[in-house]
């Protein structure tokens, strides 16, 4: 294939896009144009030639003389266009070659199509953020019927059951959590006993320090600081996992061959998250603890022993199965609101990213709801008055 | 005139794995070159290396006239303003519409108005075929072959002089790619464009090339026009235009036909 229209290299230098006025043979106005009007010479100066062509083109009768321009691309063209107020000038002279830029300004330089101005736009609004919570809603529904479905028939078949998914996923949302978990559960303890330790300090009630951490993290910090820090790390991971597979198409793939993805990718999630989740928020409340008595041996001399020893006496035994028991519950909450979430993202990555953003306050904001249901719940159950 | 891409003595390497050895490669302004090869030859690797993807472990790439290598970042962001580049699957960005994934580089310039950027985006459309009611939807929810066009407008939008296409035709049905490879030969033809692309597809190959860059045993075999290319005894070159599929494409350009099959 040939090039038609391929010019020989030019031997002068490309000048500058420059705008004379001049007078045509017959003593009308004119205006000559030469040098480049292409994007690499208009890009620095298309304002200001803009509005010198504008103030040009105000006389009708101006005779337009572009045959000496030596470049022209459509950017070039579509300024003038516009500086002519988008019409043809009676008079105008192009070069050979450059009516090609100007034959489909015409159709394209219509009107721009406004949207239409809609006075219930509010109502609209509202009505469909109405109907989109009712879409979450049934949507959760399905999701936890499928689930109960799902476990129902591997109960029957508890050998055809995800179980190696399960161990997965136990290692990747549990074990590689420790080191997370404890870190700011040891953080949270050192700081709430040297606060503590400030006020008990002014009534000379020291020793209460063991029954503040006790309760105070074993019965709500610990699974509360748990929880939030796995919705964010293995919430958001979840979510993004589902979504990129819906991106993929991998999750349509799993439904064409009959395999059905809230046995293979759900239920693991959900049970593996419902069984790290109590073993974690042990873990964090025990290391919390270890922190709160380091800091209250440096801060009220209550050696770590004695705190230790002081614990049992000062927290029933009962704390500790609520705490395991919200575990359970904030772990399979996490993981489905995650699921969720993931499965309902749009093969497009804003979606994705919107989604796990929405999966991570989502599931934050349920497990702080689910919470004070418990605190509510379980209000005369635990707490000695002794 | 001076070459547009100057490829001169490329090496890539891989570990152990010697893709590209001492591999030379010209385009001259205005002409329309295809890189073929079997998969793993190493063709979208030799055309991210010209874009300034990858670095090739020895050798120059220049563009313009200007080396990529060792160029300060403003002028690389100058060379990258000239060209054009169609992906295989269009990487249109999902998070904007149509209208502003083509108005996105335009307004990256800062220089023009937003009326003059609404009527660029318009103009780009129609030279692609599609219709304005699309402008506002998201890529999401547009075809293939609507997804390429409007990939192509907004690879055209800064009026380049050079544009790259990676499998412009792969995808999309044959009356598509048909219609596709007519529309880049009308603007090649009308904007003067320099052309390197990356295809399988021999219609399109056959159809739009000047030249056929076959890529085989780590260096360019062949660099010429197709009789050029057809005319080299090489097992690739036999089995990719002198197979069944090869000589149907062929037979469809005249005169051709009756030279292939004397092989």
């Amino acid at each position: 294939m040939t090039n038609n229209n391929m010019q020989p290299a030019p031997l002068q230098a490309i000048l500058d896009p420059t705008v004379a006025e001049s007078r045509a043979g017959d003593g009308s106005p004119a205006v000559m144009l030469t040098g480049a009007w292409d994007i690499r010479a208009l890009e620095a100066r298309a304002k200001l030639l803009k509005s010198r062509l504008k103030l040009l083109s105000a006389d009708a009768g101006r005779q337009w003389d572009l045959s000496s321009i030596q470049r022209l691309d459509h950017i070039g063209a579509l300024l003038l266009w516009q500086a002519w107020g988008k019409r043809r000038p009676a008079q105008l002279v192009l070069a050979p070659g450059h009516e090609v830029f100007f034959s489909n300004l015409d159709a394209a330089t219509g009107a721009a199509p406004k949207a239409p101005f809609d006075p219930l736009r509010l109502v609209r609004t509202l009505g469909s953020g109405m109907l989109l919570a009712y879409e979450h809603f049934i949507g959760m529904v399905q999701l936890i019927g499928q689930i109960l479905l799902d476990s129902f028939a591997l109960l029957r078949h508890p050998l055809r059951g995800p179980w190696r998914e399960i161990s997965a996923s136990v290692f990747r949302v549990g074990t590689q959590a420790l080191g997370i978990t404890a870190l700011v559960g040891f953080l949270i303890g050192v700081v709430l006993s040297y606060l503590s330790a400030e006020q008990l300090k002014a009534f000379g009630a020291n020793i209460f320090i063991i029954n503040l951490l006790g309760m105070g993290i074993i019965r709500e910090l610990g699974p509360v600081i748990a929880a939030v820090l796995v919705a964010g790390r293995s919430g958001s991971a979840i979510t993004a996992q589902l979504g990129v597979m819906r991106v993929t198409e991998e999750l349509d793939a799993l439904s064409v061959m009959g395999i059905p993805h809230t046995v293979r990718l759900i239920l693991p999630k959900i049970v593996a998250l419902a069984l790290a989740m109590p073993l974690l928020i042990l873990w964090t409340s025990g290391i919390a603890l270890i922190g709160g008595a380091l800091a209250a041996s440096a801060q009220l001399g209550i050696s770590v022993n004695s705190f230790m020893s002081g614990l049992p006496g000062a927290v029933p035994t009962v704390n500790i199965w609520l705490a395991m028991g919200k575990g359970v519950v904030f772990g399979a909450l996490i993981a489905l609101v995650a699921c969720h979430f993931g499965l309902r993202v749009q093969p497009n990555t804003e979606s994705l990213g919107i989604g796990t953003t929405n999966s991570v306050v989502t599931s934050i904001t349920a497990v702080i709801i689910a919470d004070a249901i418990f605190a509510v719940i379980f209000s005369d159950v635990g707490i000695s008055l002794s | 005139m001076s070459p547009i891409i100057e490829v001169a003595g490329l090496w890539t390497q891989f570990g152990d794995h010697i893709v590209h050895k001492d591999l030379n490669l010209t385009v001259m302004p205005g002409e329309v070159v295809s890189l073929v090869g079997g998969s793993g030859s190493g063709k979208t690797t030799l055309m991210r290396q010209i874009l300034g993807l990858e670095q090739p472990t020895r050798g120059t790439v220049k563009v313009f006239g200007i080396p990529l290598r060792g160029t300060s970042t403003q002028t690389v962001q100058k060379i990258r303003k000239r060209w054009g580049v169609l992906f295989q699957e269009g990487a249109l960005y999902s998070a904007l519409s149509v209208f502003d994934n083509i108005a996105l580089p335009l307004r990256e310039l800062r220089a023009f108005d937003a009326d003059f950027i609404h009527d660029m985006v318009m103009l780009k459309l129609d030279m692609v075929d599609i219709e304005r009611r699309h402008a506002a939807k998201m890529p999401s929810d547009l075809s293939g072959g609507m997804i390429k066009r409007i990939a192509l407008a907004r690879a055209l939008v800064l009026e380049p002089e050079l544009v790259f296409l990676d499998e412009p035709t792969a995808g999309l049905d044959p009356d598509r790619s048909e219609s596709f490879v007519k529309l880049i030969r009308s603007l090649h033809q009308k904007l003067n464009l320099t052309v390197v692309m990356v295809t399988h597809d021999l219609d399109t190959l056959v159809s739009l090339s000047d030249k056929i860059a076959v890529l085989a045993e780590q260096k360019l075999i062949v660099y010429g026009s197709l009789q050029e290319a057809i005319a080299v005894k090489h097992p690739f070159i036999l089995n990719f235009f002198l197979g069944e599929r090869g000589l149907r494409a062929l037979s469809a350009v005249s005169g051709l036909g009756q030279l292939s099959s004397k092989h």
